[in-house]
């Protein structure tokens, strides 16, 4: 049955995670089928084309574009070098030689006989694609890289910044009220993956770069601290590519928001172990939840998601907008009629009884997300 | 154009149905309308909706299509669905529906690449038939555009289009430059935002550069070629490109939605694209009142504006400007004083802009406070204004665009020939969108509308009630009967009229104009439209109501200076507004004046409860 919720963000001790690591565009798989392999482990590689570059080569030689092939000194598919003659006009019986030397480094790619133009390429940029997670290749793509499988604890957070890094765990908060200042942050924290509990400021997060620091996790921060810190509004928040020296992800929201106990008690009892974190973000167009994964040797009674439960009386869940945001209640009863809600919209509602407090409250379906994994 | 055969066979629609089951697949939210005949006529039988699944972990759209229904069998009682699938015709024993129908836009907008010649010409002609098939720019290259040919080459390596519009040439003029620009393309290696499959090149330039058009790009990509949009200097023929956009998206681009080839399969019709489903509705409006019409789509991702005049549709679509995905994008465009000037309480920057970031990343919660929602509907305003401006600067003239435009005047074509804010062509504005039609109070809507559009002179007001358009305009494909009578029955509201006088710098409160209405009964109701002004009128009635608008010398309401107008109103739901206030609107002095007169404007057009106001203004420090 179609479900109306929510859904809520993983995070669990133990699932078996599947990371597709793919190319850009076709290359070559440098592993096999059934290879154990390690975060940094090259797993496919291939050459982007490079940019191309265009001469006109008819108004360097006075020509019509389709008179241009008679001097043309190099064919398409040929190497060239900086300064290297493309084409040459030879007059007064061969006694003057006008040369078109080609511009950089590369390839001849295209000769139009009807603009006279030639298009260079330059040198193709090799790319390689690591493994990003310890774990056992299950499936080769064939030129385009493969599916890495692991059981793993894995956290997702609700926003981040910053591309895919590995560090040390390293749980700093005795409470998941705590806020992860610059203070707490000390130079033998190098390499590390830094988790603090409601808040990671913007001081913390300058100071975990200058330190070598290379990932952040908090229940929530400021979105002007973000944005002082990147130097620019988030804009359509897709995220993933700044040029930062840290990943950082926020599990809850913008503000200071507690870290959920179970998000906060899985990242205590994982301090001390290796963990692969991924800041990228993206809310449409194809979801991108921000992750933090911490490999491990065997599952632990792991399940599969399942994607087709939806609410009844007794779901937990979690309040994701004022004015009870953060807080977890389970379902009471889920009307089928819409309600008026204070702000004066009409949309379906359900009630549930607050964890904290036992107080019944109704909230629109649309504000609260399933407690899942 | 990809077809699938849905349960029926395509074309055995019911001559005479009695119910339609129309879907609207938005970016955030799914919406159902059930339509029944009742006593010979249609009319709204249930409207539900949940959230939009395309998106992780869902990833089907039809998820939420199901979901929606799901929901109206609740309602209505009564199944229709049987088995994952639509009970369609109808049965004896009354489930099921005569007709399914849906639009769609939750597969993103359509980005299109435009190529052309003359950044003033071709290039221009060519971004106005994207912008009227409900496309996004994502940029226009012309040899002339300034950049360095390294710099198009990587701008367009960067870009991953839907579509590329090439033009170029008219028919029987120089070829080379815009098979110069093909080149370009070709040498970049254009690659498609989905997938690594051929992008659509639609060539609508110089018809004698065409083989060598093919010749070049049809390697690389799925070239198509149709009549030149530009085939003499004085003639743009945008119509057969924009078609041939639609074509590409409907065929490309849209079934890129997860489970968009499962959503046909369950229709009995052709999925539509949301912008144009509406644009069919709008432009019905304009033929058959004869007014020059502004309408505006506010969405999850982005607004749509739409401009009926002169017997000629445009549409545009401002990607990034929208109420959930996109409100981030919104407040940072606009800037947080746009925004905050029309909170009527006292607020703290920090929590504000937290509270919109937190929407973007929960882009389907709603607001569930009265101090939430009064910040959402103060970012529809910003949004509104901020892509009516996108929309004006690219239509251009809304008092009529000329087909054919006098040699003379072609190189002041994209001179606007009124100013940029100039309201005063325009005599009927249409909002819809959730975050409109959806609104608690239809005062909210209207001053919305009259806020973010600023309407000037005299301008009637209506709302897409329920949010119907999408719906109506695909039952207009087919029952267009059927559809007119749902929409000027069921669909629009009329929110009122509003006379806002146009005017140079005046001093606070002097006279502008004075208003007479005579009402149907004989009784007279009388004012006088003062500087800075702010007043509702309430008003609504089944004939008509005959305003007479006196300015004084310097003032125009739409008939020229000191010149009265006279025009028939029936008001609507909020009434008859008079705004004095100047356009544009005049920005407060601080942060406190902002606060005092979004309270003001508040509690004259009745947007909360008197107990809601009272609770903003002791958040403001002032007492109402």
């Amino acid at each position: 049955m179609a479900s109306a919720y929510t859904p809520g963000l993983l995070v669990t001790e133990s699932i078996l995670v599947r990371k597709r690591r793919r190319l850009p565009i076709l290359g070559e798989v440098m592993v096999e089928q059934g290879a154990m392999v390690s975060p940094h482990d090259v797993v496919a590689r291939t050459n982007i084309p490079g940019d191309p570059e265009t001469i006109n080569i008819a108004n360097h030689l006075g020509l019509e574009g389709d008179e241009i092939m008679e001097f043309m000194v190099k064919k398409v598919g040929d190497p060239v070098t900086t300064g290297e003659p493309i084409a040459r006009k030879s007059s007064f019986f061969g006694l003057f030689k006008t040369d078109v030397a080609s511009p950089v480094d590369g390839t001849v790619d295209n000769i139009s006989e009807i603009t006279g133009v030639v298009t260079l390429r330059r040198p193709a940029v090799p790319v390689a694609v690591e493994a990003y997670v310890s774990g056992r290749v299950v499936e080769v793509m064939p030129r385009e890289g493969v599916v890495i499988e692991t059981p793993a604890a894995l956290v997702q957070g609700i926003f981040g910044v910053g591309g895919e890094t590995q560090g040390e765990l390293l749980m700093l908060a005795e409470t998941s009220a705590d806020v992860l200042s610059a203070d707490l942050i000390k130079p033998e924290h190098k390499g590390k993956i830094l988790v603090g509990g409601s808040l990671v400021t913007g001081d913390a997060m300058r100071r975990a770069g200058e330190l070598g620091v290379v990932g952040l996790v908090a229940g929530g921060i400021i979105d002007r601290d973000l944005i002082d810190y990147l130097g620019h509004d988030i804009g359509v928040a897709i995220t993933g590519s700044e040029d930062i020296p840290i990943s950082m992800i926020v599990t809850e929201g913008f503000g200071q928001i507690n870290m959920a106990n179970k998000t906060f008690d899985l990242f205590k009892k994982l301090s001390g172990s290796t963990a692969s974190i991924n800041g990228a973000t993206q809310i449409r167009a194809g979801v991108m939840r921000p992750e933090i994964i911490v490999a491990l040797d065997h599952l632990s009674g792991a399940s599969e998601r399942d994607t087709e439960t939806g609410m009844t009386d007794g779901t937990l869940i979690r309040m994701i907008r004022e004015p009870y945001f953060g807080q977890l209640a389970t379902v009471n009863t889920l009307p089928p009629e819409l309600q008026v809600l204070e702000s004066g919209s009409k949309v379906r509602v359900l009630t549930a009884k607050l964890m904290d407090s036992g107080e019944v409250v109704t909230v629109p379906r649309a504000n609260v997300e399933l407690i899942e994994g | 154009m990809q077809t699938v055969q849905s349960d029926c066979e395509r074309g055995d629609l019911r001559l005479q149905p009695e119910s339609f089951l129309v879907i609207d697949c938005g970016s955030t939210t799914t919406k159902a309308l059930l339509l029944k005949k009742r006593e010979g006529v249609f009319v709204v039988s249930a409207r539900t909706e949940a959230p939009t699944t395309v998106e992780a972990p869902a990833e089907d759209i039809t998820l939420g299509v199901l979901s929606a229904v799901e929901q109206l069998e609740i309602q209505l009682g009564y199944p229709l669905l049987r088995n994952g699938r639509f009970i369609h015709p109808s049965e004896p024993d009354g489930s099921g529906v005569d007709f399914v129908g849906a639009t769609c836009s939750a597969g993103g907008g359509l980005q299109i690449l435009v190529a052309g010649v003359i950044k003033s010409m071709t290039a221009a002609s060519a971004e106005r038939a994207a912008l009227g098939a409900g496309a996004i720019v994502a940029d226009v290259i012309a040899i002339d555009d300034g950049r360095t040919q390294y710099e198009k080459l990587a701008r367009i390596a960067t870009i991953r289009p839907d579509i590329v519009l090439v033009s170029g040439g008219v028919d029987g003029g120089n070829v080379s430059h815009v098979v110069k620009m093909a080149e370009l393309l070709y040498s970049a290696g254009v690659r498609p935002r989905h997938g690594e499959g051929k992008v659509p090149v639609i060539f609508a330039g110089n018809k004698d550069a065409r083989d060598a058009i093919r010749d070049i790009l049809s390697s690389s990509s799925d070239a198509r070629v149709v009549d030149n949009l530009r085939p003499q200097l004085e003639v743009e023929h945008i119509a057969p490109a924009r078609q041939e956009i639609q074509n590409a998206f409907m065929s490309h681009v849209m079934v890129s939605a997860p489970r968009y080839s499962r959503l046909t399969e369950l229709t009995s019709t052709p999925v539509l694209p949301t912008p144009a489903a509406v644009g069919k509705a709008i432009e019905h409006i304009g033929r058959t009142t004869g007014k020059t019409v502004l309408a505006c789509d506010i969405g999850g991702a982005t607004t749509d504006f739409f401009t009926y005049s002169s017997g000629r549709l445009y549409r545009t679509v401002s990607a990034n400007l929208g109420m959930s995905y996109s409100i981030a994008n919104v407040a940072a465009q606009a800037g947080l004083a746009a925004i905050g000037r029309y909170l009527p309480f006292a607020y703290d920057d920090v929590e504000v802009t937290n509270s919109l970031a937190n929407k973007m990343i929960r882009p389907t919660s709603l607001p569930a406070t009265p101090a939430e929602l009064a910040l959402e509907q103060a970012v529809v305003r910003a949004a509104l204004r901020l892509a009516l401006r996108h929309h004006r600067a690219l239509v251009g003239d809304v008092r009529g665009v000329r087909q054919q435009r006098e040699i003379s005047q072609t190189l002041e074509q994209d001179r606007p020939a009124y100013a940029e804010d100039d309201m005063l062509g325009v005599d009927m504005i249409i909002g819809s969108g959730s975050p409109l039609s959806m609104a608690p109070r239809r005062s909210q809507a209207m001053t919305m509308l009259l806020d973010g559009l600023m309407p000037q002179g005299v301008t009637e007001i209506l709302l897409d009630g329920r949010f119907t358009l999408p719906q109506i305009g695909l039952i207009s494909e087919h029952y267009p009967d059927i559809a007119w009578q749902i929409l000027w029955s069921e669909g629009l509201v009329p929110l009122g009229t509003v006379i806002a006088p146009v005017y140079n710098h005046t001093r606070l409160g002097a006279s502008l104009a004075r208003v007479s209405l005579q009402l149907p009964n004989g009784r007279r109701v009388e004012r006088v439209i003062r500087s800075g002004d702010l007043l509702r009128i309430p008003y609504t009635s089944e004939e008509m109501g005959r305003l007479t608008i006196t300015p004084v010398a310097h003032v125009d309401v739409g008939a020229g200076p000191g010149k009265t107008r006279i025009v028939a109103t029936r008001g609507g739901e909020v009434g008859l507004v008079l705004d004095g206030r100047g356009r544009p609107l005049p920005e407060p002095s601080g942060s406190s004046q902002a606060t005092s007169a979004a309270l003001r404007q508040a509690r004259e057009m009745d947007l909360f409860p008197p107990a809601v106001l009272a609770d903003f203004a002791r958040r403001g420090g002032e007492a109402l």
